[in-house]
């Protein structure tokens, strides 16, 4: 029985998809952490949006969304730090490799 | 809000997630996220759950945003041009597909269930043992303390792994700092960070104490604060400590440390995490004023990132 | 006063320490160690079924505490492994010449502290969103642990545990909407077979098999597992990927057995056969010893598959059940053994493939012992522990005619003698001695007491037969569901 209060859990499970969409085609590590957290705010939208009476919504699940946010950003942190830190070593790894191949000619 | 209101708003959701998701500029897709997440924020204030508003927009859209932001421009420093590589035709078909059909099954799960608040009523019925009154609260200090307690740890433990990807010859230094002043054009900005860092204090200070009977709360107060330190850092009036500093790792453990240690308190009477009766709210305020600065300052230095090496400022 | 909560606030507190001190403060493991051997020796002595509440609050708003079978053992191991892995650390992980810190030797203790005490909650709790934090608290630390080995392999693990993570939240998101609590125990007394369900329990399912690197889904597991440094090796393969696998547990044979089709669980049983043939004959073809070593951790997730269609059948399956169990904890011990020990050889010689090892066995007889040890565990010879989890995984199949899963525990059994032969008989071959760098006895230690560990625990099998038996399946405590006003 389809209700009006489904429409955001719904969106939700919109979000799921397009996100899992954007993890599996988009190959640069910054767009796919991204895409993670767009699956992740709908997995949020479905947990808290059935959560919702007539009159109220129910606290809990919007106590386990607040903690899935927050668990999320501190991964993502890490996950961009990660991005910079791999970026950093190949350009390292390259600015080597060049000077080696420059060596070699001379 | 009306059924226009929430239909319309639901559309512009799953618009600019997909624009974030398929435009090809990166920095585009950022702002299209930042939009989307605030979009949600918005979502969240017409499902009446201000609290999560708050924290989505504080931190989902907020935080994460700053984050992409200065992630791309670090990358873009490094000669990143952020292009994701072209996917092939079929994986993009059969992603397609797949990711339709996950949509459709999600979707009917989510059809089959009934919305219903099953657990306010018993969380109300208990809120005036804690001497609190926004349920939600409620739930994250009292009745599930030990998740919030381990989610304290996640975050500490994020911020020592960004750490740890420091390279050998910048352990302990400062993290890059995000000074605008010395490129001129910064007084404003540095007046600003001046004016704004106490602002953000008395306004943290605020939530906290507020979040015991109305929406916020220590993540909420914890992001302004972190906010207010950005900015402070990019008007060039706070500089980034080195990671060896002590009083930088003292405030960092301070809020997950009161809650451990109040939680191995309460087995003294009685079970881990036990309040004393009448001294629930006590407790929980004691909780929520370390957590919110301890959160501040993690949440800041998370954006600043990892030391950086003294020939190496980008 | 309860061990199943101080084994995670323990770890915790030793976290805010190693944050606070960093590698000056390594050596607070030496008070650790006796503290968690005390709590882990309390909590094996708890009475069957032991649970409690945190806190004050009733399920379904709290989260309860329960130590059965499966937590009981899982702990133990999880205590013996972090113990020893630790010691063996103490000299890699240590402040840098002149007393400097690096950032590898500060931020591994915190995340060293944060990975134990995530595990002892998630085998601990009943509570599937606390389990999706544990798992999380543990993910987080073994990605930044395996990026001390290589950057490129973390960030691959590290968007693919992203993903599992996910995958299993979406599933608790559904399940809550449709129950209103996440309690197993609760679960398990209401579960219904209806569409919500289903979903929720196969993305569960999906997210936790990638987490646990079940074939097809290992791809991250090899090259993350092999390039991380020795210590947080063998964290991960012994520890980390464990952490799913009881979650698997939970969820299948604990809060849903009811509605769980037969069929499902042969599904399962096929990717753990699949697992252990395509991990053991990329075992056999690597020429790297760690990499050989990563790869056998992926054959060896995959027996613990291969038990889940015996375990439901009724005849028996307390057999299987304790088998898996037992093997679960055998190759815990026998992997964290082999990880240190590789790591030793590789050190020594300064290389990484098994043509290196040659005539090593002459210079460090107590290291290649103990990587001897580990295999006769893995191999399944007796009298190991590694023995007597395929000897009642094989007692369990041939009771229920079961002769596919009989077959590949055998032929699991010699590909995995073919593999690890290969690296031991390398370190006798060749007549000159190599040249090798100084040993460290505590070092040296650590691999062989893992190793003794995994192989005389099979003189034990009785107890933990007994122990594994320990599961409270007929609902949560009297004690612990209290009127909800």
């Amino acid at each position: 029985m389809p209700t009006l209060m489904h429409l955001y859990p719904l969106t939700g499970a919109a979000l799921v998809g397009l996100g899992l969409y954007g993890i599996v085609t988009l190959r640069h590590p910054l767009r796919q952490l991204l895409a993670v957290n767009v699956v992740g705010a709908g997995i949020f939208l479905i947990l808290g949006g059935l959560g919702r009476g007539t009159a109220s919504t129910d606290p809990f699940p919007q106590a386990l969304v607040i903690t899935g946010i927050v668990v999320a950003v501190a991964l993502t942190a890490f996950g961009a730090a990660l991005v910079v830190r791999v970026a950093e070593e190949e350009r390292a790894r390259d600015d080597t490799a060049a000077v080696e191949a420059t060596g070699d000619s001379a | 809000m009306t059924l226009a209101f929430d239909l319309i708003l639901c559309l512009m959701i799953v618009g600019t997630a997909a624009a974030a998701l398929l435009t090809h500029n990166a920095l585009a897709a950022i702002v299209f996220f930042i939009v989307f997440g605030n979009l949600l924020g918005l979502a969240w204030l017409a499902m009446n759950a201000v609290n999560v508003a708050m924290a989505e927009i504080a931190i989902g859209a907020g935080i994460t945003g700053v984050l992409l932001i200065l992630t791309r421009q670090r990358l873009m420093a490094l000669g990143d041009d952020l292009v994701s590589a072209e996917t092939p035709g079929w994986l993009r078909a059969g992603a397609v597909l797949a990711c339709t059909g996950l949509t459709a099954l999600v979707g009917s799960a989510v059809l089959s269930v009934a919305p219903a608040d099953d657990l306010g009523g018993p969380i109300a019925a208990l809120l005036p043992e804690l001497g609190i009154e926004n349920p939600v609260t409620g739930v994250l200090l009292a009745f599930r303390a030990y998740d919030t307690l381990l989610e304290t740890f996640v975050l500490l433990g994020a911020l020592v792994a960004v750490w740890s990807l420091a390279p050998g010859n910048a352990w302990p230094r400062p993290p890059a700092s995000l000074n605008l002043a010395e490129s001129g054009g910064g007084s404003v900005a540095q007046a600003f960070g001046r004016l704004l860092l106490p602002l953000a204090l008395v306004m943290a200070a605020y939530l906290v104490w507020a979040g015991s009977d109305f929406p916020g709360g220590a993540f909420q107060a914890g992001t302004v604060l972190a906010g207010g330190l950005i900015i402070a850092a990019i008007g060039g009036a706070v500089a980034w400590p080195r990671a060896d500093n002590s009083i930088l790792r003292a405030v960092l453990v301070l809020g997950p440390g009161v809650f451990l240690i109040i939680g191995l308190a309460g087995i003294a009477l009685g079970r881990f995490l036990f309040y004393p009766p009448g001294f629930a709210k006590a407790m929980i305020v004691a909780i929520e004023y370390s957590l919110a600065l301890s959160i501040g300052a993690t949440l800041a230095l998370l954006l600043a990132g990892r030391s950086v090496a003294p020939d190496h400022r980008s | 006063m309860s061990p199943l909560d101080l084994l995670v606030a323990v770890p915790l507190a030793l976290m805010i320490a190693a944050v606070l001190l960093g590698s000056r403060g390594r050596l607070l493991l030496l008070a650790a160690i006796p503290v968690m051997a005390g709590l882990t020796v309390w909590l094996l002595l708890l009475p069957e079924g032991t649970a409690h509440i945190v806190g004050d609050w009733n399920l379904p708003l709290g989260i309860l505490l329960r130590a059965d079978g499966v937590a009981q053992l899982l702990v133990a191991a999880t205590s013996a492994c972090a113990s020893i892995i630790g010691l063996y650390a103490l000299r890699e992980f240590a402040p840098g010449p002149s007393g400097s810190e690096t950032a590898h030797g500060y931020a591994f203790w915190p995340l060293f502290y944060l990975l134990w005490g995530g595990a002892n909650a998630g085998f601990l709790t009943t509570d599937l969103f606390n389990l999706y934090v544990a798992l999380e608290m543990v993910s987080l630390a073994a990605v930044a642990m395996a990026a001390m080995g290589s950057l490129r392999a973390a960030l691959q693990y590290f968007v693919v545990a992203l993903v599992g993570s996910l995958a299993y939240l979406l599933g608790v998101a559904l399940l809550f909407a449709n129950y209103a609590t996440v309690d197993i125990t609760l679960l398990a007394g209401t579960a219904r077979p209806d569409l919500a369900t289903k979903v929720a329990l196969a993305v569960m399912t999906a997210g936790l098999l990638i987490k646990a690197a079940v074939f097809p889904l290992h791809g991250w597991l090899p090259p993350a597992h092999a390039a991380a440094p020795a210590p947080a090796s063998a964290l991960l393969s012994a520890i980390v990927v464990k952490v799913g696998f009881v979650i698997l547990l939970r969820l299948w044979f604990e809060a849903f057995p009811a509605i769980v089709a037969p069929a499902a669980l042969d599904v399962l049983g096929w990717l753990g056969a699949l697992a252990v043939l395509y991990g053991s004959i990329q075992a056999i073809r690597q020429e790297t010893l760690k990499a050989l070593v990563a790869y056998s951790t992926v054959a060896q997730i995959g027996y613990l598959l291969l038990a889940f269609p015996l375990v439901v059948t009724a005849a028996g399956s307390d057999r299987a059940w304790a088998g898996m169990t037992i093997h679960a904890i055998a190759h815990m011990l026998a992997k964290a053994a082999m990880f240190l020990a590789a790591g030793l050889m590789l050190k020594a010689v300064n290389g990484h493939r098994l043509e290196d090892l040659s005539g090593l066995v002459r210079v460090m007889p107590l290291t290649v012992a103990a990587f001897g040890l580990a295999a006769i565990s893995l191999m399944g010879l007796p009298p190991s522990a590694g023995f007597i989890a395929k000897f009642l995984l094989l007692e369990a199949a041939l009771e229920q005619g079961a002769v596919f899963q009989a077959a590949i525990l055998l032929v699991g059994g010699l590909m995995a003698a073919v593999y690890l032969f290969n690296p031991l008989s390398r370190t006798f071959a060749g007549r000159d001695t190599p040249v090798t760098e100084a040993k460290d006895t505590l070092q040296t230690a650590a691999p062989l007491a893992l190793g003794l560990l995994a192989v005389s625990l099979g003189f034990a099998g009785q107890a933990m037969v007994d122990i594994s038996a320990g599961v409270s399946q007929a609902g949560p405590p009297a004690a612990a569901v209290g009127e909800v006003p």
